[in-house]
């Protein structure tokens, strides 16, 4: 076979092994965490400080990105709007797409930067330095003691954080609305009402809990697997980024297709 | 035998880095392996308590082969096994005092108070009294190896192994490692394995010398042994004369 041919086939061979024995090695960790659940006197205290970590600390970030979301949301939905369709329909497409879509991936995106990142170069850099050794020879279940309270918290407070985000997005359109584009309270509550469903809420409920679990659980994955010092701690997190956002990218475009 | 490693083999992908490497460590005996850098003296140590499985051979501590072990039966022997990293390895979010209570929190019967006196026994035990609220960065290199053995000992373990437990330190820092270590030998009977390239510190604490060249032991005897030896390779290992370290291996003269 020729060069030409064969140089980009061994490439792709060896990218989709990479890739397969990273699935591997993921649904390996995924299982072995899974187990790891029954150590609660090891996780248990580590829970609620995690959940602040990932959640509570997330809030003004998720909330900031949210606010300038809805504004932009509200004025673009009257640019779009204006002279076909009555105004009261930009309550309906800030309240639908803050709720369905924006609410939930741009939150998960965000915080796959901000969480993920941060889960991934803690536990890689306590993969290079020995302290996940250490721990097993005192003892401790790793994937107990860092895994899964951070998995944990993640599924636990990514939905609390986009319902926040969700709400802050929607008032943020609607004063939008009140102070320039002329519409009343009554108008926007009007448009936010006409199509909304309680199991919209649940889809972004639904959506943003996977999206906590790929967040953490990749950042945790790429983390252990880190190797050769601070090099391979700015690689795992950057990894972690790149991956967490196509698997919520694609997880998105999944609970779309299924849910909807 | 306390501990036992039979023709053990280890590679990492085309490096095969222990090559039948077999040793004995008897009961209250502080044995150490000696050898230059990356020749798998860590990696050796790292079989002893699980961290990683040989790809062949015998690797038995306490009577239980340990890569035969499940999880939790490991855990309970990890227990008995006091583990000296190279860089004390200590959690930096912890202070010191938390970072010598970890183990104990996983032990039965150690409540708040009785794991607080330990720690403070064990801080005594190394001379780091009064610095157990301190966290690791805010230690030197000698005092943070000593936190590492005094989190090491506070198990009161059966076995102790050491991780290059005088690299980087000054001669007197070295002194005071070697003097702990034979502390814990003599006055806490514990069975120790050293892993170190430093011929003094190893003279100093070890009852058997092991010299590990090429994944194998290629010479085992006590200190008095050692430096009456007439091995090439050892003598060349000692004496630092790389001619004579090298010079046995197919020209290697300049050295790795």
């Amino acid at each position: 076979m020729p060069d030409f041919l064969s140089k980009p086939l061994a490439v792709a061979g060896r990218g989709t092994i990479g890739a397969l024995g990273s699935v591997g090695r993921a649904w390996t960790l995924f299982a072995a965490s899974a187990g790891a659940t029954r150590h609660f006197a090891i996780w248990g205290p580590h829970l609620f400080p995690q959940m602040a970590r990932v959640g509570v600390a997330s809030v003004p970030i998720a909330l900031f990105i949210a606010t300038f979301t809805g504004i932009v949301m509200s004025l673009q939905a009257s640019y779009t709007l204006t002279g076909t369709i009555p105004l009261y329909f930009v309550g309906t497409l800030v309240g639908k797409t803050m709720i369905l879509e924006l609410g939930p991936v741009l939150t998960g995106l965000t915080l796959a930067g901000r969480v993920g990142a941060n889960i991934s170069a803690e536990l890689g850099t306590m993969r290079v330095t020995e302290q996940v050794d250490a721990l097993e020879t005192l003892a401790y279940d790793p994937l107990a003691y860092l895994v899964v309270p951070r998995v944990l918290a993640g599924i636990l407070m990514f939905p609390i954080v986009v319902l926040l985000a969700v709400a802050i997005g929607i008032v943020s359109g609607w004063f939008t609305a009140l102070q320039l584009l002329d519409m009343s309270t009554p108008e926007f509550v009007k448009g936010l009402r006409l199509f909304f469903e309680p199991w919209d809420v649940w889809f972004a409920v639904i959506k943003s809990v996977s999206f906590g679990a790929v967040v953490t659980g990749v950042g945790c994955f790429y983390g252990l697997q880190t190797e050769r010092g601070a090099e391979g701690v700015g690689k795992s997190a950057t990894q972690t980024v790149v991956i967490a956002s196509m698997i919520i990218l694609c997880l998105d475009a999944f609970w779309a297709a299924t849910l909807l | 035998m306390s501990i036992r490693l039979s023709e053990v083999r280890k590679g990492f992908g085309p490096k095969e880095v222990l090559r039948g490497f077999t040793l004995a460590v008897e009961d209250g005996e502080t044995a150490a392996i000696v050898g230059p850098s990356g020749s798998g003296k860590s990696v050796l140590l790292k079989h002893l308590v699980g961290l990683l499985r040989p790809d062949s051979g015998v690797v038995v501590v306490d009577d239980h082969s340990v890569p035969e072990l499940a999880r939790d039966d490991l855990a309970r022997l990890r227990r008995r096994i006091g583990y000296v990293f190279q860089f004390a390895a200590l959690f930096d979010s912890m202070t010191i005092a938390e970072n010598v209570g970890m183990g104990l929190r996983r032990l039965p019967g150690w409540d708040r108070g009785r794991t607080e006196t330990r720690v403070s026994e064990c801080l005594g035990l190394v001379d780091l009294d009064g610095l157990g609220g301190r966290y690791p960065a805010e230690l030197s290199g000698g005092q943070r190896k000593r936190a590492g053995l005094a989190r090491a000992i506070a198990a009161s373990p059966k076995y102790l192994l050491y991780d290059e437990p005088t690299t980087g330190l000054d001669p007197v820092t070295t002194s005071v490692i070697d003097g702990l270590i034979l502390r814990m030998r003599d006055e806490l009977g514990v069975t120790g394995l050293v892993v170190t390239h430093d011929m003094t510190s190893a003279f100093r604490v070890a009852d058997r010398i092991t010299l590990l060249h090429e994944g194998k032991a290629r010479f085992t005897g006590t200190p008095a042994e050692v430096r009456t030896a007439r091995d090439d390779v050892l003598r060349g290992f000692v004496e630092g004369d790389p001619g004579l370290y090298y010079g046995l291996q197919g020209g290697r003269r300049n050295g790795p």
